[in-house]
Parts: structure tokens; C-alpha cells; sequence
């Protein structure tokens, strides 16, 4: 979903280790993932509370009150799940 | 120079660190530091300290928000004691590898539990492994200085590292004594503007103090390792710079990590940290045996080539420390015989742990130690590892067999 170089590559460290901005998003958390939160968009009501709540910014507003799960970066911490007031988001096994 | 001034050494520290114009005090009380910042408040209130005085929440807060003042540019100063600087070792392990110049002022006091609130060198040695600069001081002037001295190899572009300047609580920071106060304009002269590494800047951002993989983490180690090693030789040119302009020499000939006094050509040395080093003096001065006294400065950079130099004709040597690593033996007697070997030169070890959580070591104690130091000088090194450790202040008299068996 992201675009960006990853800064690891080649990396010298320069000193106190100063990186450039915004760097984490090579660091793809969804791998972490033993849980993965599903929408059910029938009833959602697009109130936003999952995006206020995410702490990872991985519930985001795609449009017209339409929330997604960005998959790259969802740990699985059930927060969104939790907080849905209408209980439209289900935490699932991440089985194989 | 200065005239002399009588100053309690809280006080005394407080006005070295205003003639530094720090830009950002931030700190929170603890015996027996609390005078110092008690006394730069009172410089903010008056005017006369220009930066920002933090009053925060906690010992953690006060080093970490050095910590984001130093990566914003600031030139910061704190001080604490035991607790407070146990509370503060976390950041202070991060300032050391963000390579953030935080300096701070450690009335030096012993740990819980249980509680006491009087001096020993537990809390310095506790964050040894921090990669923070250590100074001690053995009176109340060195005090003063190492502050100065202390900012300079810290905020050195070369080194960039966090530094403590140790003196010992209430035995320095709660007497007085005459001093010279270094003005602004003289530390100006000393001391050059920080000019540091990288800056928190909206307008030009940067992560600092993230993450690193275990492809990097270990030159992110090394670089702090290899910077503590070399600011040996800052300190060095730092002491002699001092020496220069303010004329007070803290051991040139031994590239200003090590002091030592008494007969340089004596068989028998004994070494301490801090302010039992006045003592030590009082007792060799009268004593009929010939003794040098061997100070180191530092405890990081260890001042290896130094003490190697120091102790190069010496036969028997005695350590007097007033801290242990429980389990082991006493860190300085231990870090010793660590730097002697492979030096060619196997002299005598003792060590004697004494002085801890401010039990009073008297002139009488010291002599008899620098007897059995003399007299270990012809018996060579213990065979037996428990032989070469010594507490002679322990009272077994309240000490029941059954606590300790």
C-alpha cells in the first residue's frame, strides 16, 4: 500500500543514530498479526471511532464514511474491535 | 583568578553551573542534592540564571526532558542523588546513545533498601555502564571545576556524550569551604558555544532516539564505547586548558585522570575515589611508612594507562572504596586488576570496602590499612580470591551468625 525506500538499505549510522522522518513505515507490523480485524461494512456506520482509536493508524477513512483495515501495518490489538459501537468489527484468527 | 569565597558545596556547584548559563535546568529534590537546585531556582527567580528552570514531576522527567531539550540544541544540567538517579538510568542510557551532552551534578549518596540517605559510591557505580563521562571530585573546589570541565568534553563535537560530576554527598555538599567561583566571562573563555550533532527542527525533520534493527544496534554500542574511550584524551587537553587559564592542575602528568600525592617512588600505594582522598592525605602525611596516593579523576574513561603508569614501581596497593558488586568484589579493586593485566607488573591487590552509607572512616582505620598494605608488599598477591577483600568496618558484634549463614 506505502511507497517508500527502505532506509536500511545501505544504512551507515551517523551519530546518536539520527534517522530520517517518517522511516517506520518500511517496518510492515501486520506480520505481527495472530488476529486480523474484519469490517463488516453492512453495519458500520462510518462513525470514525476505529480511526480515533487505532494506534497504529491502520483504520482508515477510504471515503463516504467507508473505513478499511490497512492490513500492512494491523497488529491485531482488538482496540477497534473493542471501542465499534455497533460491534461491526470482528477479530478473526490468523490461521493457515 | 578569583578571590576565594566560603560556599557550601551545593552552593558552590549551583554558581559553577550559572557561569555556564545552561539553557535548560530541569530537575526534582533529593538529599543531599537538593541544595544545588534549590539554589539555581533562587538564580531564576533573581534574574540571574537566563535559560529556562524546569519544575518537573519526577527524577525520569527531569533526564528526559533534558533529554528533548539537548536533541533540540540546549545546553541542560540537572542534579540528583541514589534514588533520583536510579529513576533517571534509563534516559540517561538513551542520552548516551543519542549522544546528548547532558551534564549533571551527582551528590553521590547509597541505595535502598534499606533506606539511608547518607554518602557512598553505590549510585555512581550503578550506572557505569551507562556511557556517561564520570568525575569525581575530592573537595569542594574540584567540585567547581569538574563541572566546568565536565561541560567541555561533554559537549566536545568529537565526543557528544553524557557526563556526571560526582562529589560526595554531605561531606562535600554540606560543608564549607573557601572557593574561587568561576565568573561567566572566565567560563565563556573556557567553555565554547555547544555546537551540536543534529537539532529537533520542525522546518527540517529528523527521527532521533529511534530504532535499530540488530544489523545496527551494535555500532550504535561500539560508536559510544569508542567516544568514552577517546574523550580520555579530551580530558586530558581540558585539564590542561584549565590549568592554563585558571591554575589549579588536577593531574597533568597523568593526563588529568589521575592525581596522586605523597612519596612517587614508594613501594606501597593506596587509591580512593572522592573525598576520603583528603584523609588519606591527613594519614600519610604523618605515617612512618612511605605511601603514595593514587586518585583517579574518572571512573569512565577507566584512566587504564594511567593507573599503570601511577603504579609502575608499586609492590602492594590497597583500594578503599565505599561501594560493592554484591557477589563479586568491590568494582574498583576488580576494574584494578583488570587494567594490571597483561601490563607485565603484578602488584598486590587489596581491597577494602568501607565508608559505605556514610559510616564515618577515620584516620586511625586508614593507618592500619596502609600497615597491611606495607606488610603485604613482601607476601606478593593472595593465592585465595576472599583473601584479597577486606571490610573492615564490618561489626560482626550485631551482625547474628544466623543472617549471614
Amino acid at each position: 500500500m506505502s511507497s517508500i525506500n527502505d532506509p536500511y538499505e545501505d544504512l551507515t549510522i551517523s551519530k546518536g543514530a539520527v534517522a530520517e522522518p517518517g522511516t517506520s513505515l518500511v517496518n510492515k507490523t501486520g506480520t505481527w498479526r495472530e488476529f486480523k480485524a474484519v469490517i463488516d461494512h453492512d453495519a458500520c456506520t462510518g462513525c470514525g471511532i476505529c480511526e480515533t482509536f487505532c494506534p497504529d493508524v491502520a483504520a482508515k477513512h477510504v471515503g463516504d464514511r467507508r473505513y478499511e483495515i490497512d492490513y500492512d501495518y494491523c497488529k491485531g490489538c482488538g482496540i477497534c474491535a473493542n471501542e465499534c459501537p455497533v460491534e461491526a468489527i470482528e477479530m478473526v484468527p490468523e490461521v493457515k | 583568578m578569583g578571590e576565594q569565597v566560603m560556599l557550601k558545596g551545593d552552593r558552590a556547584v549551583a554558581h559553577s553551573v550559572l557561569s555556564t548559563q545552561p539553557d535548560v535546568v530541569s530537575a526534582y529534590p533529593i538529599t543531599p542534592q537538593t541544595g544545588i537546585v534549590e539554589k539555581l531556582s533562587q538564580m531564576k527567580a533573581d534574574g540571574d540564571l537566563r535559560g529556562e528552570y524546569l519544575k518537573v514531576d519526577s527524577e525520569f522527567n527531569a533526564a528526559s526532558s533534558c533529554i528533548g531539550a539537548s536533541a533540540a540544541g540546549a545546553r541542560v544540567f540537572s542534579a540528583t542523588s541514589s534514588q533520583g538517579l536510579k529513576l533517571m538510568s534509563e534516559p540517561l542510557f538513551t542520552a548516551s546513545g543519542m549522544r546528548l551532552p547532558l551534564v549533571l551534578a551527582v551528590a553521590n549518596r547509597s541505595l535502598s533498601g534499606p533506606l539511608s540517605i547518607w554518602n557512598d559510591h553505590t549510585d555512581a557505580f550503578a550506572e557505569r555502564d551507562g556511557g556517561m563521562i564520570q568525575f569525581f571530585a575530592e573537595d569542594v573546589q574540584e567540585a567547581v571545576d569538574n563541572v566546568l570541565m565536565a561541560y567541555r568534553v561533554a559537549e566536545d563535537p568529537d565526543i557528544s556524550l553524557p557526563a556526571l560530576a560526582n562529589l560526595d554527598g554531605y561531606i562535600l555538599t554540606h560543608v564549607k569551604e573557601p572557593v574561587e567561583i568561576p565568573t561567566e566571562e572566565e567560563t565563556n573563555a573556557f567553555l565554547p558555544k555547544r555546537e551540536p550533532h543534529a537539532t529537533l527542527d520542525p522546518k527540517n525533520p529528523k527521527t532521533m532516539g529511534a530504532f535499530a534493527r540488530p544489523e545496527h544496534w551494535t555500532e550504535t554500542r561500539y560508536a559510544v564505547h569508542d567516544a568514552l574511550r577517546r574523550s580520555a584524551d579530551v580530558i586530558g587537553e581540558t585539564v590542561e586548558a584549565f590549568a592554563d587559564q585558571f591554575g589549579r592542575e588536577y593531574g597533568l602528568e597523568y593526563g588529568g585522570l589521575v592525581q596522586t600525592y605523597g612519596d612517587e617512588d614508594a613501594d606501597v600505594a593506596i587509591l580512593g575515589l572522592g573525598s576520603i582522598v583528603g584523609t588519606m592525605r591527613d594519614v600519610v602525611a604523618d605515617h612512618p611508612t612511605s605511601v603514595k596516593i593514587v586518585k583517579p579523576r574518572v571512573i569512565r574513561p577507566y584512566p587504564v594507562e594511567a593507573l599503570r603508569e601511577a603504579l609502575a614501581g608499586v609492590e602492594s596497593v590497597g583500594v578503599l572504596t565505599k561501594e560493592v558488586s554484591p557477589g563479586h568484589q568491590s568494582t574498583l579493586a576488580s576494574e584494578l586488576k583488570s587494567a594490571m593485566y597483561g601490563s607485565g607488573h603484578n602488584p598486590t591487590i587489596q581491597s577494602y570496602v568501607l565508608g559505605l552509607a556514610g559510616r564515618d572512616v577515620t584516620k586511625a582505620e586508614i593507618a592500619d590499612i596502609v600497615d597491611e598494605v606495607a606488610a603485604a608488599a613482601s607476601s606478593g598477591p593472595s593465592k585465595t580470591f576472599v583473601g584479597e577483600e577486606d571490610w573492615p568496618q564490618l561489626d560482626r558484634d550485631i551482625l547474628p551468625n544466623e543472617v549471614t549463614n
